[in-house]
Formats: C-alpha cells, sequence, structure tokens
C-alpha cells in the first residue's frame, strides 16, 4: 500500500527532493509557490485524496462485518476481563454512607469507629437487605478477610430489629463482636475506593495488611508457584515438541511427494479427532494398569510393584499436551524448511563440510524463523491450555488456566480470576516483547 | 585430444535414471584433461546438470565409472572429493556474510586464522570484491553475488570446479563481462573447469573443447572453431550458430563429396559427412555467410525468391526460398559491389560444395 502511494505519489513528491526538476516541470506550481493543481484546477492532493475515499470506503465496508466481530468478541471481552481486575464499586455502591463516614476514621488509632459510623452503616444496611444486596458484599469483602461473610449475614438477619433511637454500636457489637474490631473496618475502608489492587495483589500472593504490602508466607502462596510451573512445563513441552517435531518436519519437506503426503495425514490427524478423545486415550495408555506400564511389565523392565506414575501428574501433563501441540511445531518448521533449496546443504558439502557440519551450520540456521515460530506458537498455546492439565495433569500437573477456571465457575471469584488472566495476558507480551528483542519477529514465519 | 590414460576427469560408460524408465544419460564418454576448459552445453533437459551433479557426488551413476586423477570416486562422499562448485542459483549462505562465506570451506578444513583470513583476502582480491567482505548475499547485486560464488568455490584452491549456468541469470552485458572473467581467472589459476550451459555463444567465447549434449549423449566433441566449422551431424549444426538447412536424397558418393536430389528434382553437389549411402534421405547444412549472391563457376548455384529483407547496418539479412525451403537465411555485405535486392525478386545464390555438409536427415 505504501509503496504504491508513494509511486503514485512520485510526481508530486519528486520537486521538493528536487528544487532544479520542479522548476522545470512544473513550472507554473513553483512560480507562485502553491500546491501542485492537477488538469482541473483542484489541489492534487485534493483530488487524489478525493479519489481514493471511494476506495477506502468500499475497502472498511468490506472488513467492517469481521472488524465488528472482532471486537465484540475478543477486544471487547478482554477490555472487560481487565476492568474486573480492578473494578470494585460494590462497597461504595451498597454502603455509600458507611464509606462517606469512614473518610475521617484512621485505622492506625486502633479504636473501631464511632457511633456516626455505625449510624450510617445501618442507613445502608437497611436499604441493601431490602434489596437483598448485604451479602454480596459480605462475600467481595470474604476474599479480602475471610469471615467477614458471616458477619454481614449475620446483621442482615438481625437489622430489623435494631433500635435506631438507642446507640447502634453497641446493638452492632452484640449481633457480632466482629463490628468492635479495627480489622473489619480497616478491610471495609481499604476497599471502599471504586478501583482496587487487591485483586492483583491476590494473584502474585501478596497481601496488604496494617504493614502494607507483602508477599504471604511460603506455605500460602498458590498462584506463584501455579505461574512457574505453567511456565516451566510449557517451555519443556515446547521443547519435546520441537525435539520431536523438528525431524519430522524435516522429512516432510524432502521426502517425495507421494510418500511426504501420506505423512502429512499421519501429522493433521489429530486435528480431526476431539481433543477430548485423544486426551482420554492418553489415559487409557498412561494408567497404572494402563498400556505402557503393562508393556513395561510385560518385557520386564519394571516390575509389578513398581508399575510407573505417568499421569495425574506433570509428566502426564508433558507428554499428552507435548502429543497435542506437535503439529503447531511442525507445520511452520515444515512450511520454512520447503522454501530452504536443497543447493545449500549441497553447497557446504562440496565445500568440504560433512553432513553434521553441513546441517549445523548451513541448515539448522536458515530453519529459526520456523523454530521460532513453532516455539512461540507452541509456548503460547501451552501456557494458556486448560482441559488437557485438567484431565491428565492430577493436582502437580494443572496450570493457572485451571486455577482462573476454578474461580470463574466454582468460586465465582471473578475479579481474581480476571486478575490471573490480565497477568497471563501479561505475561504473553513481555515474553513476546523478550522474543522480539533477543531473536527479532520478523524472523518468524509461519507459511 | 586427451587420452584415457592422463585424463584428470574420466566418465566410462556411464548411464544416469532416476526412475528406473528412462535413461536420462545414456552411455557417456568423456576424458577431461588437466587444466582443461570443459563446456557442457545444450538444451534444457539434455542431462548437463546431472552429469555435472554425478561428478560432484549428488547423484550415483546408475552404470559405470567416474574417475579422477586416476581414482574412481563413485564410493567417496561430496565432501571429500574437493571439488569446487559455482550453482545455478548461486547458493551463497544468506545467513553468513560474504567474508563468512568464503571462510566456510577453510574453516570446516580447520585452517588457522590468519590463513584464513589471507586466503578469504586474496579470494576477494581475485573477483575485485574487497570492498563487500561485510555484505549479507541479499545485499549484493546479481553480478556481484556471482563473483562472490566464483571466489568461493576456488577459495580453497580445488583442482576441479564446477559450474552450472553460473551466468543464466545475468544481464546480457554483465553476462560478456563475467564470461571473461571468469576465463582469465580460469588461465590464471590452472585449474580444470567443467561449465555448463545452453549458451552457444558463452560455450564458443570461454572453452577449450565444447561437448554438445543431446538426449543424454554426447552429440560432439571438439573445440569451438571445429564445432562450428564441422558440425557431424544435423542437431550440432542446428543447435551451434546460425544454420541453413535443406532435406535432400543422396544420389551418388563420389570420393569426398556426393551428389544429392532435392524433392523438387534439382541436384546439387555436397561434403559427404554423415550420410548412409545413395538411396539414403541427408539433411544438408550451409552457413549463411557462406552463401553468395550470384552464379559463380564450380559452386552450387540456385534460383531463389527474395522474401524478405532486414536492414542491419553492417549486413543485410535476407530471407529466401530456395528448393521449398522459405527460412533459408543469406547474409549480404552491406557494400557497394552488391546491387540493393528487393523483394519478390529472382536471383541466383551459389556456395562452394565443400561449404555445404550433407549430415544425418534426423
Ligand atoms: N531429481 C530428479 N528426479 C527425476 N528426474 C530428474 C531429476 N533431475 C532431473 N531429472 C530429469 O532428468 C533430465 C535431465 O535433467 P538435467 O537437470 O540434467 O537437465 P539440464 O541439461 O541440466 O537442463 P537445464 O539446461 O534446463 O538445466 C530432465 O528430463 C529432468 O526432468
Ligand atoms: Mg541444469
Amino acid at each position: 500500500m505504501a509503496d504504491r502511494a508513494e509511486a503514485r505519489d512520485a510526481p508530486v513528491v519528486a520537486p521538493i527532493g528536487n528544487k532544479q526538476a520542479s522548476e522545470a516541470k512544473m513550472s507554473d506550481a513553483s512560480a507562485n509557490g502553491g500546491p501542485v493543481l492537477a488538469a482541473d484546477g483542484t489541489p492534487l492532493k485534493v483530488s487524489l485524496r478525493r479519489a481514493e475515499r471511494r476506495l477506502r470506503l468500499r475497502a472498511f465496508l468490506l472488513t467492517a462485518p469481521l472488524l465488528g466481530f472482532i471486537l465484540l468478541t475478543f477486544i471487547a471481552p478482554i477490555g472487560d476481563m481487565l476492568f474486573r481486575s480492578v473494578e470494585n464499586e460494590i462497597v461504595a455502591d451498597t454502603l455509600p454512607r458507611t464509606v462517606e463516614a469512614l473518610k475521617d476514621w484512621d485505622p492506625a488509632s486502633g479504636q473501631a469507629p464511632d457511633e456516626p459510623v455505625f449510624r450510617a452503616l445501618y442507613e445502608d444496611l437497611k436499604v441493601a437487605v431490602a434489596e437483598k444486596k448485604h451479602t454480596q458484599v459480605g462475600q467481595r469483602l470474604n476474599y479480602e478477610k475471610s469471615g467477614i461473610s458471616s458477619v454481614f449475614r449475620k446483621t442482615g438477619r438481625r437489622i430489623k430489629r435494631m433500635d435506631p433511637d438507642k446507640p447502634l454500636k453497641p446493638q452492632f457489637v452484640n449481633a457480632d463482636k466482629d463490628w468492635g474490631d479495627v480489622e473489619t473496618w480497616r478491610v471495609i475502608k481499604q476497599f471502599s475506593p471504586r478501583f482496587t489492587d487487591g485483586y492483583f495483589l491476590a494473584a502474585l500472593d501478596m497481601q496488604r495488611d496494617a504493614q502494607g504490602v507483602h508477599l504471604r508466607d511460603e506455605k500460602d502462596r498458590i498462584y506463584l508457584t501455579l505461574f512457574w510451573r505453567t511456565i516451566s512445563l510449557s517451555a519443556v513441552i515446547t521443547g519435546m515438541c520441537l525435539l520431536l517435531g523438528y525431524p519430522v518436519a524435516w522429512l516432510l519437506a524432502n521426502l517425495p511427494a507421494r510418500t511426504s503426503n501420506l505423512l502429512m495425514i499421519l501429522v493433521l490427524l489429530p486435528f480431526w479427532t476431539s481433543l477430548l478423545v485423544r486426551t482420554s486415550a492418553w489415559k487409557v495408555l498412561l494408567q497404572q494398569q494402563g498400556v505402557i506400564n503393562d508393556l513395561l511389565v510385560g518385557i520386564g523392565l519394571i516390575d509389578d510393584a513398581h508399575r510407573l506414575a505417568l499421569i495425574n501428574n506433570q509428566t502426564g501433563t508433558i507428554i499428552a499436551m507435548t502429543h497435542i501441540l506437535l503439529p503447531f511445531m511442525i507445520l511452520p518448521l515444515y512450511s520454512v524448511m520447503k522454501t530452504v533449496p536443497p543447493s545449500y546443504v549441497r553447497a557446504a558439502k562440496s565445500l568440504g563440510a560433512n553432513d553434521w557440519t553441513a546441517f549445523w551450520r548451513v541448515y539448522f540456521p536458515q530453519t529459526i524463523p520456523g523454530i521460532g515460530a513453532g516455539a512461540i506458537l507452541c509456548f503460547i498455546l501451552a501456557i494458556g491450555y486448560y482441559i488437557t492439565p485438567e484431565l491428565v495433569g492430577g493436582t502437580s500437573g494443572t496450570f493457572i488456566s485451571n486455577r482462573i477456571a476454578y474461580h470463574i465457575s466454582v468460586s465465582l471469584n471473578w475479579g481474581l480470576a480476571a486478575a490471573l488472566g490480565s497477568l497471563l495476558l501479561i505475561l504473553v507480551l513481555a515474553l513476546y516483547w523478550a522474543y522480539d528483542k533477543i531473536v527479532g519477529i520478523d524472523n518468524v514465519k509461519l507459511g | 585430444m586427451t587420452s584415457a590414460d592422463d585424463a584428470f576427469v574420466v566418465f566410462d560408460h556411464v548411464q544416469k535414471s532416476y526412475d528406473g524408465e528412462t535413461l536420462v544419460v545414456k552411455d557417456l564418454n568423456l576424458n577431461i584433461g588437466r587444466g582443461e576448459f570443459l563446456t557442457m552445453l545444450g538444451p534444457s533437459g539434455s542431462g548437463k546438470t546431472t552429469c555435472l551433479m554425478m561428478l560432484a557426488g549428488f547423484e550415483t551413476a546408475t552404470h559405470g565409472d567416474i574417475l579422477l586423477d586416476g581414482r574412481p570416486i563413485n564410493s567417496v562422499p561430496p565432501h571429500k572429493r574437493g571439488i569446487g562448485m559455482v550453482f545455478q542459483n548461486y547458493a551463497l549462505f544468506p545467513h553468513m556474510t560474504v567474508a563468512e562465506n568464503l571462510a566456510f570451506p577453510l574453516e570446516v578444513r580447520k585452517m588457522g586464522r590468519a590463513q584464513i583470513e589471507e586466503k578469504v583476502a586474496r579470494a576477494l582480491d581475485m573477483v575485485q570484491m574487497s570492498d563487500f567482505a561485510s555484505r549479507r548475499p541479499a545485499q549484493l547485486s546479481g553480478g556481484q553475488q556471482q563473483r562472490i560464488a566464483v571466489a568461493r568455490a576456488l577459495v580453497f584452491d580445488p583442482p576441479l570446479v564446477l559450474m552450472d549456468e553460473p551466468l543464466g541469470a545475468l544481464d546480457k552485458q554483465l553476462r560478456e563481462q563475467m564470461q571473461f572473467e571468469i576465463k582469465h581467472i580460469h588461465e590464471r589459476l590452472g585449474v580444470t573447469v567443467v561449465y555448463v550451459t545452453h549458451d552457444q555463444s558463452e560455450a564458443l567465447t570461454m572453452s577449450d573443447r565444447i561437448a554438445v549434449f543431446n538426449d543424454g549423449r554426447i552429440q560432439q566433441l571438439d573445440d569451438p572453431a571445429t564445432l562450428y566449422e564441422k558440425p557431424m551431424n544435423s542437431f550440432v549444426a542446428q543447435f551451434i550458430g546460425e544454420n541453413n538447412k535443406l532435406d535432400a536424397t543422396v544420389e551418388a558418393v563420389e570420393g569426398e563429396l556426393c551428389l544429392v536430389r532435392f524433392d523438387n528434382g534439382e541436384t546439387a553437389r555436397a561434403l559427404a559427412v554423415n550420410i548412409a549411402g545413395p538411396g539414403s534421405r541427408t539433411r544438408l547444412s550451409i552457413r549463411p555467410e557462406r552463401v553468395e549472391i550470384g552464379a559463380k563457376p564450380d559452386f552450387n548455384s540456385v534460383e531463389a525468391r527474395v522474401l524478405e529483407l532486414i536492414y542491419l547496418g553492417d549486413h543485410i539479412r535476407c530471407r529466401m526460398e530456395v528448393h521449398g525451403n522459405t527460412d533459408f537465411i543469406v547474409k549480404v555485405p552491406n557494400a557497394s559491389e552488391h546491387a540493393a535486392l528487393t523483394v519478390g525478386e529472382v536471383t541466383t545464390l551459389s556456395w562452394r560444395p565443400e561449404d555445404c555438409r550433407a549430415l544425418d536427415a534426423e
């Protein structure tokens, strides 16, 4: 597009670079110093723009449905996810008066707030209970400090029996003694702003208390462990895919057409079967009483008492995922290898290189774009994989996505799920950036 | 001619088939002398590259032996043959700089750093590319890439260099310039060169000897002048230079000459080169520049009608109808003694019987 525009502009642009030519060719234009004019007297730029407008409009209309589709189904959900990971409107919306009243209270004082705050809370809760929203606030705050959920539920039941003419603080403390606790109020105050970094802190196994932000104790760290496991297992899986896929891709690119077509079908075959079926097949193969263990026992390599644990652990995840992601490594490799003419290796050999040197110094470097593309594809797919680790990973072989799914469908902590998802997205983008810096993204060839 | 004993490269009854059904190379016998510049010339698909690949070791001969310096090399892997090769598309390694490309054959031979640098510099100097050492092949023009490819094939001092249409991708002017450069390098270094091309003028310019290939066989193997002056069969006559062909039947053989009768009943005498005997069909070959306008004593004379005139400055190309052949070309020098011809005019052409070679009818 740019090239074409440039070529079309050439007569107009040329005078700028070449003064003499401009005076010779476009004497009338440069004489009055005005813009170059088209035949009908309108400035050339205007008429060019007019001529291109229709073209551009048509191009836009043709792609509009797809753009709309992508916007609606892809960009919007990601935006929503990013928003949810910091969104925290429920406290401010449900307890507006309390939030306002708490502004003057300082948790460092070590004292629970005074009567006006409780009066505000009473007013808020009356509305919230009528709308049945108090349990939701309780649940939200419970992510930060366990127990608050029940405080709100209990108080919600008692609120009708409270007497607004008497002091409310004792009545609340009577309903649940946690209302007298500074920590409860500190959490409410901390999460009263409309936006919060709480989900991200949780997703990074960090917490904020009176002493500020710090990492959780080693034994309580869930997500960092999971992130690390996801990254390291994905790297191992990508490495395995490369190791197994490279020779296959080479065969595909170098065998005679008929054989290589057959091989290609074998490579693509997994695509035609359901992921679930394939993963289940691995269950059959890998379990303790499964085909592989039976075989190993049968040929006497291991004895019956020491059957290998190949499934419901990291080994299971690695084996099954390598199998599933292999085509994503083979195909980019193949498409790159197909473009490496055999004459390079021949040239290397004629220059005296043995098979290994010819491969390593001449062939291999030219397949790096394919390796890059395959590795990026495999790694990014692996890092977000869900179904296979869920089925064959057991507890030690699950990925961060399994945790995200858990928070979305079981614990219903969507904010945390969104924060985890956002971190995953940031991680992928960071890796992409690092890859671009180290290898160069122009060096990636997908086909 | 080179005898089999002191030949540097010998193809001995070599055959090659890729699919087990057709022979791409049929019974190739060829001796190449040390220091010779031999060109394999032939139309596309005639098996030239195949021969080169067998010599380089990338294809195996289906039958027969190839000897290099007296030793059969059928079982020697390509990287141990020590043969330099310039590929049709140059095959410069795109991920290495020019200098690294040139250093590659020296590195795999485990030469020392200093020696490698010196040899690379010398090779670059030889092809006048010293300023380009740190460029990538993609940053070079076609002619520059070609020079580097030649330099790389020569940098490790191989006694034999193979070149497969190395100039095929260049424009005419550059090609002619490179022809001379390659020729000079060959003369200076004294290496043996086997050169493949399907451009006959290139072959005539550069070679000591030319092997004309067609249909998997060597049709003729001679030095350029002999090949042009004395083609031994119709294919060679037609393939090398411009040629007029006339079909006829042999009437009688008279020593070196023979009497032939054209299909319109007229007769002529021709040099009997490659004919079967009285009664057989033959194809006469006459170079356009050997035909003269006007009758001459002891010459074959024939009536011809002018069909087309093309003015080319120094000469006029004249297409005529001779014995029913409407593609008969005569080159008339643009000299004052020649009367101007006009289209449609009937004139007399004549040529020496010795310049008219009676060859096989194909
Ligand atoms: N790898 C191959 N497999 C099968 N047939 C081949 C192979 N390489 C060449 N051939 C066939 O062998 C014949 C000779 O090929 P070759 O490449 O030697 O021709 P060439 O003389 O070099 O032609 P050109 O001038 O076009 O390069 C052709 O008919 C070609 O189709
Ligand atoms: Mg060829």
